[in-house]
């Protein structure tokens, strides 16, 4: 048994509760939603809150509802939530590749959107996806609401721009006609962390070209998302050679660091393959999908 | 040939097809472990019972300079703090290894590994305690550590053991097998000579629960009660006796439910001794139990080898020699459980199936900064570096010969009238017949068909790889004159006592850690006594409760044990015999056994049952001289050989040209482990050993930093398989008896950990073949396949 540094703990009712028990215990509070990030840390004391707040009785923030041409996600959504969603791999395929990916059942039961995004490790999966997808995200505090891009959002590895005494609420995806999307990660093994992960959307015009692409990659050291590999998409006809040359330009932006997951080259060359293999899926999903 | 579709859905409504003796049948001790009521070490607690916690060193090579325990004396809650100079007083800073090296307990001197006990706390509860292990203050002067086997012996490398008298370097042994001038004639008139080195690297056993201890020492009476997690509750007790100075008949060990053991639980850790010396110190129970980071990081890691092989044949594919030279990476304390004559455990079974002329190996043992142990995890005594050695050597050779690597195999087997069979360092085979179980395998793989299927999918540039392995064990050490360990023969001891009614009970001194036990030993007295296995309960794991006797690991419960399980019920069935005579008013002479009752010969209709004579013998019927009131027996059974199980193992692999990733499609496993006593639990050891082979061959390995940190230390970073990463295993048997064992039975505990991973590397170096790849080092994990495929692999370490 992997014991903790001694805590106090408080289950906050709503979300101006927890926002207010955050105010109340100061610096050295954290909440914890699903805590398959959080605990981790704690046994190993990595991470030593005072006070742990638990959100999972803000039933207001598990939530997944179209509304006209955004998807809004709650911030307590499990992440079991959106890999079974039907809605969800219709309109966003990327996150259910993702899902299906994102360690194993036990973790995924518990975990949840807003603590992946919150946690923002390098190799989060979800925070890829968000990127790819252009996501807004909603943080509230106790002066209110601001909406935030993933850009924005995002800070850098286990850094975003929620306060200490504020809450991740809720996630937005923009919902775009003819458009598709797929996620493609390499592990060692089921349910760990990738080796290296590519996500990719695009969007076709009419005559079938390449009218908006994003690209992303988890794990190699590439923050927010490829221009480049955008700049080289946008307005082409899909091809292997078009994916072949973004897949070029994401190995080349992607800066990785060697570790037990694989050497420089190995994650370089794995930037390349599967944001081939990634666009290859994503356009091949928009020639088919139909409806916006 | 047996699958998964065998089982009886329900065994209670086909009771009357139930076997009384070998058969399929459910594992008796599966309702507790089923409904969570297993009781563990860790599930004791006893009155006024305190907790310990172990202070770990950070570095991995540092003098001690000083330790103040001041601050966590002073927590309310702590009890004690014992350091090294404490157990100096007590003469116990150091204990025997069971390698006649000696260990730190506590480090008095010198840090020689990252996570060695440093300190032990102990205090009111768990929290307390290991928050107490943050308020000691310790003190390092950190030294350049030896990290790399392979420097370890070089001479600017620093002493790692300067506390042994006169030691001026890191070298441990040289061990050889075999006739080293012989071996280079064989190799000097081969036409084809193939070299190659093949690591092992150092893996974990990581059994589920993690190590762990309740000393429960009475001021009063000077006993002490240890409950342990240990494969070896008798060895262990002696030990205690001979190094604490407790008297053996004041020590009781208890083994309870086992969460797994593969090896991890044979040797005597820091934990154990400090448990008992906390309990001494505060006159209070004390429980210890390690956490995970602890198990991975401290306790006994396995292999380790790097080994240059060398394999000679005739340009027609007849296999004349085989030789090594072995690195072995050892850690700081040679703490590896073994038996006494041998180093290097059995590795000189390195010559596997195949009839050779000559035969050499050498293995070096040395110290690194690098936790000690090895041996453990499921190899019988480094069968299973052996078997990979030659395994991969074989196929090696079949490339070089461009020979199918099945037909090479095939034609260099050991023939079935030259068994027994004594290979050329020095083990006498006792059975085997290997052809029919090679053609087995192929048959149930679709040998030629995949061969096809692999053709043209190498058209297509797809990577698809078959690979074979054949494998012969040597287990169930062992005869007592050969193997010991630390002086103990390697013997094991039954007790068996038929209650008036008819039920039985047998001791046994072997201890499971869920192999099954309880239900194989019992349908063994079921067979020979016709007992119903249900009716018989067996003892297990309490130095108190059960005769002396060495303990399960190498797969030596059916071997050993399982043989003095068969005797004890012959020695109380021949007694029946005199006891029922004596119920019938006729001669022992003209009675005859039929299972489960002694009857009149050409009367079968008079005769008494072992239920009536049970309590005829507890009755009043006047017995004969020489025979007392009772149906019971006991002895020590000393095996006259070691068994030699074997199998043929065929693994299929795709692997993925863009990233390297590999997955194991299907896996044929034959096994011929002699007379199958439960062909249920028969497979779930097989299923259990194959996965552990995918672990180690596509994910497992203990790696270290430069600085000597181990990168290990959790299961984010020690991957082992999960249901995803396995096929459905296809199983299937040949039985071929050992002609010495009572029953015929062999070990197959450990065989399918020995013999897949051989099966699952070849598959993947045969799937990249096309790439001019001939060898990659375990674990083949996607990097690492990859690089490979670049034409750049690397080794391990
Ligand atoms: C074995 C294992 C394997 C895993 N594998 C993967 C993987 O392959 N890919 C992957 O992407 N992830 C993986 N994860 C992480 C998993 O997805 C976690 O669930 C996720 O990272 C965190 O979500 P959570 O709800 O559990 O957050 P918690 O652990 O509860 O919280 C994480 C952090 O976010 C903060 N936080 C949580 N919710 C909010 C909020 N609404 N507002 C503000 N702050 C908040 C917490 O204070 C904490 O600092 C793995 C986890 C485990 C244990």
């Amino acid at each position: 048994m992997q014991i903790p540094a001694s805590f106090d703990y408080v289950r906050a009712a709503d979300v101006d509760n927890a926002i207010a028990l955050l105010e109340r215990h100061g610096p050295e509070a954290r909440v914890i939603a699903g805590g398959h990030s959080l605990l981790p840390m704690m046994k190993l004391r990595l991470a030593r809150p005072e006070w742990v707040i638990d959100i999972n009785d803000l039933t207001e923030l598990d939530f997944l509802v179209r509304e006209g041409d955004v998807l809004r996600i709650g911030a307590m959504t499990r992440h079991t939530a959106l890999l079974e969603s039907a809605e969800v791999a219709r309109l966003f395929p990327i996150v259910t590749d993702a899902e299906r990916v994102i360690a194993d059942p036990v973790v995924r039961n518990r975990g949840t959107i807003g603590g992946s995004l919150c946690q923002a490790d390098p190799a989060e999966d979800l925070s890829t996806v968000c990127n790819v997808l252009a996501a807004q995200v909603i943080i509230r505090g106790a002066g209110g609401e601001r909406v935030l891009s993933m850009p924005e959002f995002h800070q850098g590895p286990y850094e975003t721009a929620v306060a200490q005494t504020e809450l991740l609420c809720e996630i937005r995806f923009p919902v775009r006609p003819r458009s598709g999307s797929a996620y493609e990660k390499v592990e060692r093994r089921v349910g760990d962390w990738a080796v290296a992960a590519a996500g990719a959307a695009v969007s076709l015009a009419e005559n079938g070209t390449i009218s908006h692409a994003s690209v992303g990659l988890t794990a190699v050291g590439l923050e927010g998302t490829v221009s480049e590999a955008a700049d080289i998409l946008a307005g082409q006809q899909p091809s292997e050679e078009l994916f072949a040359e973004a897949g070029r330009a994401a190995a080349a932006a992607c800066d990785p660091m060697a570790d037990q997951r694989g050497p420089v080259d190995y994650k370089r060359h794995l930037a390349d393959e599967l944001t081939r293999r990634v666009l290859r899926r994503a356009c091949s999903r928009a020639a088919k999908t139909q409806e916006g | 040939m047996t699958t998964t579709q065998e089982h009886p859905a329900n065994p209670a409504a086909s009771d009357a097809d139930r076997p009384i003796g070998f058969g399929r049948i459910q594992r008796k001790e599966d309702p507790r472990f089923v409904r969570g009521k297993g009781h563990y070490v860790d599930d004791i607690t006893l009155p006024g019972m305190l907790h310990g916690a172990i202070l770990r060193a950070p570095v991995a090579h540092a003098r001690l300079v000083s330790i103040d325990a001041t601050e966590a004396l002073a927590h309310p809650k702590v009890l004690a703090v014992i350091t090294g100079k404490d157990l100096q007083g007590l003469n116990l800073a150091w204990a025997p290894t069971l390698s006649a090296d000696v260990q730190a307990v506590l480090v008095t001197d010198k840090v020689r590994f990252q996570g060695q006990e440093v300190a032990f706390v102990v205090a009111e509860d768990r929290y307390a305690a290991r928050d107490a292990l943050e308020l000691i203050d310790v003190e390092y002067d950190i030294l350049p550590p030896v990290i790399d086997a392979r420097k370890a012996l070089a001479p600017e490398a620093p002493v790692i053991r300067d506390d042994i008298e006169g030691r001026t370097n890191n070298h441990i042994f040289d061990w050889e097998m075999g006739d080293a001038d012989e071996t280079d004639a064989a190799f000097a008139a081969a036409d084809v000579v193939v070299s190659q080195e093949i690591v092992y690297p150092r893996v974990h056993p990581a059994p589920m629960e993690t190590c762990g201890a309740v000393a429960d020492f009475d001021p009063i009476d000077g006993g002490l009660t240890l409950y342990e997690t240990t494969q070896a509750p008798h060895a262990h007790r002696t030990l205690y006796a001979m190094v604490a100075g407790i008297p053996e008949h004041k020590i009781r060990v208890v083994s309870p439910d086992i969460g797994g053991g593969f090896g991890n639980k044979v040797g005597i850790y820091p934990g154990y001794v400090l448990a008992v010396v906390g309990s001494i110190v505060t006159g209070k129970p004390v429980k210890w139990v390690e956490d995970r980071s602890e198990n991975l990081m401290s306790t006994s890691f396995a292999r380790d080898y790097i080994m240059q092989g060398e394999i000679a044949a005739t340009k027609d594919g007849k296999i004349l020699a085989l030789r090594t030279n072995v690195l072995a990476d050892h850690g700081a304390f040679n703490a590896t459980a073994q038996p006494t004559k041998n180093p290097a455990g059995f590795f000189s079974i390195f010559t596997g199936s195949y009839d050779l002329q000559a035969a050499h190996c050498k293995v070096t043992g040395v110290y690194t900064n690098k936790a000690p142990g090895g041996v453990a995890y499921a190899c019988s005594f480094r069968v299973t570096e052996a078997v990979y050695l030659v395994e991969r050597m074989v196929d090696i050779l079949a490339r070089n010969l461009e020979m199918d690597p099945a037909e090479l195999r095939l034609k260099n087997f050991i023939r079935p009238e030259q068994f027994p069979y004594a290979n050329k360092t020095g083990w006498e085979y006792d059975s085997g017949n290997y052809e029919p179980a090679m053609r087995l395998s192929m048959e149930m793989a679709g040998y030629d068909e995949l061969r096809r299927e692999q053709a043209e999918k190498r058209e297509r540039g797809e990577l698809m790889g078959i690979g074979i392995s054949f494998f012969t064990e040597t287990v169930g050490a062992g005869p007592r004159k050969h193997f010991d360990i630390v002086g103990l023969g390697m013997a094991d001891g039954a007790e068996l006592r038929i209650h008036p009614t008819g039920k039985a009970v047998v001791r046994i001194s072997v201890q499971s850690q869920g192999q099954g036990h309880e239900t194989t030993f019992a349908q063994i007295v079921a067979e020979e006594l016709g007992i119903p296995p249900e009716d018989i309960d067996v003892v297990h794991g309490d130095t108190d409760q059960t005769p002396f006797g060495l303990g399960t690991y190498g797969s030596r419960s059916t071997p050993v044990s399982g043989g003095a399980v068969a005797l004890v019920a012959r020695k109380v069935r021949d007694k029946a015999k005199f006891i029922a005579a004596a119920m019938l008013e006729t001669r022992p002479e003209d009675l005859e056994w039929e299972k489960g009752r002694w009857f009149v010969k050409g009367d079968p209709g008079v005769g008494k049952t072992m239920a009536e004579i049970a309590l005829g013998a507890h009755g009043t019927v006047a017995l004969p001289e020489g025979i007392d009131g009772n149906l019971d027996a006991e002895v020590t059974y000393d095996p006259p050989n070691l068994t030699f199980p074997f199998g043929a193992y065929i693994c299929v692999v795709d692997v993925d040209p863009g990233t390297g990733h590999v997955k194991v499609r299907r896996f044929v496993a034959v096994d011929d482990c002699g007379t199958r006593i439960n062909p249920m639990i028969i497979e779930g050891q097989v299923h259990g050993g194959l996965t552990d082979g995918v672990g180690m061959a596509l994910m497992e390995i203990i790696e270290f930093d430069d600085a000597g940190n181990c990168l290990g230390g959790s299961f984010m970073d020690y991957l082992i398989p999960t249901a995803m990463e396995v096929p459905d295993w296809e199983t299937g048997f040949t039985v071929t008896p050992s002609p010495h064992h009572p029953i015929g039975a062999k070990g197959i505990g450990e065989s399918a950990t020995v013999g897949s991973p051989p099966a699952i590397v070849n598959a993947v170096v045969d799937a990249l073949a096309p790439l001019g790849v001939t060898h990659m080092d375990m674990p083949c994990t996607p990097a690492r396949v990859w690089e490979a495929m670049q034409g750049r692999p690397r080794p391990p370490v």
